[in-house]
């Protein structure tokens, strides 16, 4: 098999695209609107084309848990959940970033907080930018806008897990879960063999050699100078993160008078936003944030020395706005537009709050 | 003076009747003067090295007072969060087949936190082994009442005695997965006497076999002693263990193979 067109939803991009980069293992558990990555995995047999082992689990707990079991032996593992399952997975990513397992966690949000409802939000980008289980850590946030990347970030996730050996978050929601879209799918690569996984993760609990150390994988230090001492390499890492892994897209900026600032669907509809606001004279951009954590601060900071006012937009009560206005230090006017509980945005109603907010108001 | 022996002019190899397994690490144990877990990882370990599978076993610590097995075993080890240690098992034994898989749990990560991981894993008939370590407590919290505190017993969190009206009965975690289709071999064992330690130790052996053999999850107990909890002497929590704990969790096997075909 080679690359591959196909029109496909999103939930089923994220499960092709995992048997294509050779992941080991998936393990999830049924909630709306992510059943889709599950059901196509158990349909598709991946055992008989990879090796992949895929396995209902008896509950998101034990799901994450299981990818936790996996990562430690080295192993190429996901799981997918919506919003409240994902509240019940935050133990086993704390645990997973203590423990430097890598490993990529798929949320197709919906509206909350509680069970809420089934359709598209962005409502869970607190919890997975800025912590969501407890402790000290981070996790990468990817946060794809079109069917390709719910494909594309599933191999670059897995990339970023093992360079850093953190877990993963792919920040999506029910519409780019359920929707269908042209994507190109990547040539298929083998699982690892316990050799390659041997050298590329010395780490690894695959069994100790007789002539070598054993390997331990815990996240537990008894001592509270070692475990400051975990807290500061685990920063150091994140630190890294920062310097190299910010990922960002910039759209019409170059003249741009006034900013809008959107990831993953609301960024789609704020493309559309543009196009009407340009039809009518009003110079607006958009900048795109790619990974959520870390947040593409230094761009941020450099429009908002050229724009008049920022409009960020999000399916939420205004989250990814706290990131923003760090970024612009108040500099400019920074306001937020936000439809939540399942509703999205339409582009005029964008366009009407760019209108009324930042450039009337 | 100079002709006092040494101990290598007394322990030769020939004279050598015992010795500590190289499957247990040098590392002094956490555990109380008295407890059993101590014995049960000396057999666990004799077990592992007499098959010769150290180079190919993996075995998962709980949390608990057994949070730092993974620093007395000299193999490689993970160290799940409270209860889930047969979540990563299953994943473990699932993506290495050819490896042997087990987890070391106690009675408040297996039967309370973990019920559903551990039921779920016994019901797919998982093919790895769960060692149980049942004694009756919350051990490293301090002595908190645990799903199999007997009725009337004093914990720091039933200091009036377990009263079975408010706080339920004793779970008898290992009778019910014996029901399951998946488990292969059930048994309950005690390491208090050396008679009750070469039982268990051939139990744990065999749950080892027949993990070999792909028969299912193999679930081994052992009802232990927690004389700190109990706030006994070691010979006392031993004695008050047999004339309490054990009426109510019987020793001995609870479910077998049909065939035993070793």
């Amino acid at each position: 098999m080679k690359k591959e067109l196909r029109l496909m939803k999103g939930n089923e991009a994220v499960a092709e695209a995992a048997i294509r980069a050779g992941a080991d293992g998936y393990f999830g558990y049924p909630i709306t609107p992510q059943s889709e990555v599950l059901e196509y995995l158990m349909a598709e047999k991946p055992y008989e084309r990879t090796g992949m082992v895929v396995l209902q689990a008896e509950s998101e707990i034990a799901a994450i848990n299981m990818v936790y079991g996996a990562a430690g032996c080295g192993k190429m593992a996901i799981t997918s959940s919506s919003s409240p399952g994902i509240s019940l997975k935050q133990e086993g990513i704390s645990y997973m970033a203590g423990a430097e397992l890598p490993g990529v966690i798929l949320n197709v949000v919906r509206g909350g907080p509680g069970l809420g409802t089934i359709q598209p939000s962005q409502a869970d980008y607190f919890q997975a930018v800025k912590g969501g289980g407890h402790g000290d850590y981070r996790m990468l946030v990817l946060a794809p806008a079109s069917v390709q990347e719910m494909a594309d970030f599933t191999l670059l996730g897995f990339e970023l897990a093992f360079k850093y050996r953190n877990p993963v978050m792919i920040l999506s929601d029910g519409a780019l879960g359920q929707m269908m879209e042209k994507v190109e799918l990547p040539e298929p690569v083998p699982c690892r063999t316990e050799e390659e996984i041997r050298q590329q993760c010395p780490w690894a609990t695959l069994g100790k050699p007789a002539n070598m150390e054993r390997n331990i994988i815990t996240s537990l230090n008894l001592e509270s100078l070692k475990q400051e001492q975990h807290n500061l390499k685990l920063q150091a890492k994140y630190a890294q993160m920062e310097r190299e892994e910010v990922r960002y897209e910039e759209i019409m900026c170059e003249d741009a008078e006034y900013l809008l600032v959107a990831f993953g669907s609301s960024a789609r509809i704020c493309q559309k936003t543009l196009r009407m606001a340009r039809e009518k004279g009003i110079k607006a951009g958009l900048l795109r944030p790619i990974t959520l954590y870390p947040f593409p601060q230094k761009p941020l900071f450099e429009l908002a020395r050229r724009v008049k006012g920022i409009l960020v937009v999000e399916m939420n009560a205004g989250q990814m706005i706290e990131d923003v206005k760090l970024a612009v230090c108040g500099k400019i006017k920074t306001e937020h537009f936000g439809r939540f509980g399942g509703v999205i945005p339409s582009p005029s109603e964008v366009l009407q709050a760019l209108e009324q907010k930042i450039i009337g108001g | 003076m100079e002709n006092i022996p040494t101990t290598a002019d007394i322990v030769k190899e020939e004279n050598l009747v015992y010795k500590k397994t190289k499957v247990l690490t040098d590392n002094i144990l956490s555990y109380c003067p008295g407890c059993g877990h101590g014995t049960a990882h000396r057999i666990i370990a004799e077990v592992i090295e007499e098959m010769g599978i150290q180079d190919k076993t993996i075995g998962i610590a709980p949390v608990g007072c057994s949070v730092l097995a993974y620093n007395f075993f000299d193999i490689d080890m993970q160290q799940a969060a409270h209860g889930r240690a047969p979540a990563l098992a299953t994943a473990i034994k699932r993506l290495l087949p050819d490896k042997f898989v087990f987890t070391y749990q106690g009675d408040g990560d297996l039967a309370a936190i973990g019920t559903a991981e551990t039921i779920h894993a016994c019901n797919r008939g998982d093919n790895f082994t769960i060692i149980f370590i049942n004694n009756g407590i919350y051990g490293m919290t301090g002595g908190q009442m645990a799903p199999t505190t007997l009725p009337g017993m004093k914990s720091s969190t039933s200091p009036y005695g377990r009263d079975t009206q408010t706080m339920g009965n004793p779970l008898k975690i290992t009778e019910l997965v014996a029901q399951l289709p998946g488990t292969c071999y059930v048994t309950r064992q005690a390491v208090h006497t050396p008679g009750n330690v070469r039982k268990a130790k051939k139990a744990l052996r065999l749950a080892f076999e027949y993990q070999g053999k792909n028969m299912g999850l193999s679930f081994v107990e052992i009802v232990s002693n927690c004389n700190s909890g109990w706030k006994m002497t070691p010979r006392n929590a031993n004695e008050w263990m047999e004339d309490n704990m054990f009426p109510f969790y019987p020793l001995g096997d609870i479910k077998t193979p049909a065939k035993l075909e070793l």
